[in-house]
């Protein structure tokens, strides 16, 4: 290495630059410097695109935003939010939020607790079966489902009512068809993945519990509310949060049934009333305030969920 | 006792049955439906009664011939999804590498950013970002479009799980090789999380190609719509574009279950992993 150094140094216009790169080089390759390169583009695309915005939404929540000009104007956007309009919204998405939890966790164990059995044979079609859904786009299925749930009585949902006696209903323009609409598609597309969850829950059961529960005498409901739902019952727990969560957020499921405009506001969601004011409208000011409003919602409903659930109770978990 | 279960198995297996036809009744009867007259569909929907005569490939020789834009959706789709792959996979990898392998001031702190942004609602962030890309003059472009969905949060959770299990003495013998800190990651580590790398490709791509939400923000000409968006401008309940619509629904979907039959395990670990929707 010396002996290299002193016959380069011969020729000192090439070996200051090469020494310096080679020092630089080592510097960026140490262990101690590594580690920060790798992560660096998550720490600037933290504090670009979350931290930055968070802050700014709650900012922005007390501005009136006009083209070049911003105004404060304290908690004038938050006193204009509490109208009619808003309470349908939050009645909507509360709705559609207590629906699809209770649909979206109780279906999929039970699913997933045959899927599991030995009562089931195909147990990889009928997987893929219920997963397929998670892979259309929200706007496929909203061609889909208006298409079926069209108010013609040649249409398949109205022809199943006409088949019981019933009149054709108008599935978009009532306010029940039109939360049920929305429950059903994404019921229809995010079933399949809750039952993924619950059979990774279900394999983590050792087997052994079960015969000895069987020798013990316990009989099928005693299995299942003793051995299964207690191993369950973080998963149960993880499925529900998200759900609380993903139901608040309802945008999509509206917007491809009503393109934003339902009929008597219907299909109204907060989401869908912050799209309307913050985009549509360009009042990003009283938009970020109802997303502030949205992000306290969730926020606590999902800490008194868990809470009632004990999930904080256990530091390990 | 033996009897009681061949009943039960027989029930099972038969409502199993049932739940399979009504999961894919609506896919198969979008892809049936997209051989009848579009005027037919507009004005009825999808019936039950079909009438095979009417059948045809009319649909799908419009959208062939005579459907510009929607090619130019489905391109701007692919092109979007497959940068976003690439970058998203690129830099979520090292990311969630470096905080599993390494042991370096502030990890836990990064970690824990990484699970409080899985948590926040993209909703919350959505107009302040809105704003940023304003003032960036990203607005109605492919950047704009996928620079939120970069160093995703999912994956570099899924990656860091994934390389906690990595044998970390390969690091040493490969220093002693001689071999730098990237190396190991691009030449030694990179390789053996393969399988990590399949599972986010596969969610960070369906999540692109159905993203509808931020690019219905972001985009504003014709030219640039991704397929969702540009398949919901079709969706007017006086639309004369029936024809584009359903045919076009049906090739945006077909792709991913032809993919998601080849790929399946793949498909199952990257959607387990990822998606924070109820």
């Amino acid at each position: 290495m010396s002996g290299l150094d002193v016959n380069k140094s011969n020729n000192p216009s090439t070996l200051a630059p090469a020494k310096r790169e080679n020092k630089m080089l080592r510097f960026l390759n140490s262990k101690k410097v590594a580690p920060y390169i790798f992560v660096f583009p998550f720490i600037l695309s933290f504090s670009v695109l979350t931290l930055y915005p968070t802050i700014q939404a709650f900012i922005m929540s007390f501005q009136r935003i006009l083209p070049g000009q911003v105004e404060f104007i304290g908690l004038q956007n938050y006193q204009r939010i509490f109208n009619q309009t808003f309470y349908k919204a939050l009645a909507n998405s509360t709705i559609f939020m207590l629906l699809t939890v209770l649909i979206l966790v109780t279906v999929p164990i039970i699913l997933a607790i045959l899927l599991d059995s030995r009562l089931v044979k195909f147990k990889t079609f009928f997987r893929s079966a219920l997963f397929i859904p998670a892979l259309t786009s929200i706007v496929v299925a909203g061609v889909i489902f208006r298409l079926v749930f069209s108010e013609s009585d040649q249409a398949i949902a109205n022809q199943i009512v006409g088949f019981f006696g019933f009149d054709p209903i108008r599935w978009q323009f009532t306010a029940w068809s039109g939360m049920f609409l929305m429950v059903m598609m994404a019921s229809w597309r995010w079933m399949g993945v809750n039952v993924l969850y619950f059979l990774a829950g279900l394999q983590n059961i050792p087997k052994e519990l079960y015969e000895s529960a069987e020798i013990d005498g316990a009989n099928i409901y005693q299995r299942f509310t003793n051995v299964t739902l207690p191993f369950l019952k973080p998963i149960i727990i993880f499925v529900t949060t998200i759900s609380i969560i993903g139901g608040f957020r309802v945008f999509e499921e509206s917007y491809v049934i009503w393109q934003g405009t339902s009929p008597g506001n219907i299909g109204l969601t907060l989401v869908g009333m912050l799209y309307q004011q913050g985009i549509q409208q360009n009042d990003m000011g009283f938009g970020a305030a109802i997303g502030v409003i949205l992000l306290i919602l969730i926020f606590v409903v999902s800490i008194i969920y868990l809470l009632l659930t004990g999930a904080f109770k256990r530091g390990d978990e | 006792m033996r009897k009681n279960n061949t009943l039960a198995k027989w029930i099972a297996n038969s409502a199993f049955i049932l739940i399979a036809f009504i999961a894919l009744f609506p896919l198969l009867s979008l892809i049936i439906s997209s051989f009848r007259p579009s005027s037919e569909l507009m004005r009825n929907g999808i019936s039950f009664s079909i009438n095979w005569s009417e059948l045809s490939l009319r649909n799908y020789i419009h959208i062939f011939t005579d459907s510009p834009s929607y090619w130019q959706w489905y391109g701007n789709s692919l092109i979007i999804s497959t940068l976003t792959i690439v970058l998203s996979l690129f830099f979520s990898s090292m990311v969630g590498y470096a905080l599993a392998v390494y042991k370096f001031r502030g990890r836990n702190l990064l970690f824990l950013f990484v699970l409080v942004i899985i948590m926040i609602p993209f909703e919350i962030l959505m107009l302040p970002l809105y704003q940023l890309m304003i003032n960036l003059n990203v607005i109605n472009t492919y950047t704009g479009v996928m620079l939120p969905l970069i160093v995703a949060p999912i994956a570099v959770f899924f990656f860091r799980q994934y390389a906690m299990g990595l044998p970390t003495e390969l690091m040493d013998s490969a220093r002693i090789d001689g071999c730098t800190e990237y190396g190991i990651f691009f030449r030694i580590m990179a390789p053996l999380m393969l399988p990590s790398f399949s599972a986010m490709a596969i969610l960070q791509g369906l999540n692109s190609w159905n993203n509808f939400l931020w690019p219905l923000l972001v985009i504003r000409s014709n030219d640039l719509f991704t397929l969702p968006i540009g398949l919901a401008t079709l969706l007017t309940p006086y639309g004369n574009n029936y024809d584009t619509l359903i045919a076009g629904s049906v090739m945006t979907i077909i792709p991913i279950i032809i993919l998601f039959i080849f790929f399946q395990r793949y498909f199952v670990a990257g959607l387990a992993s990822g998606s924070v929707k109820g």
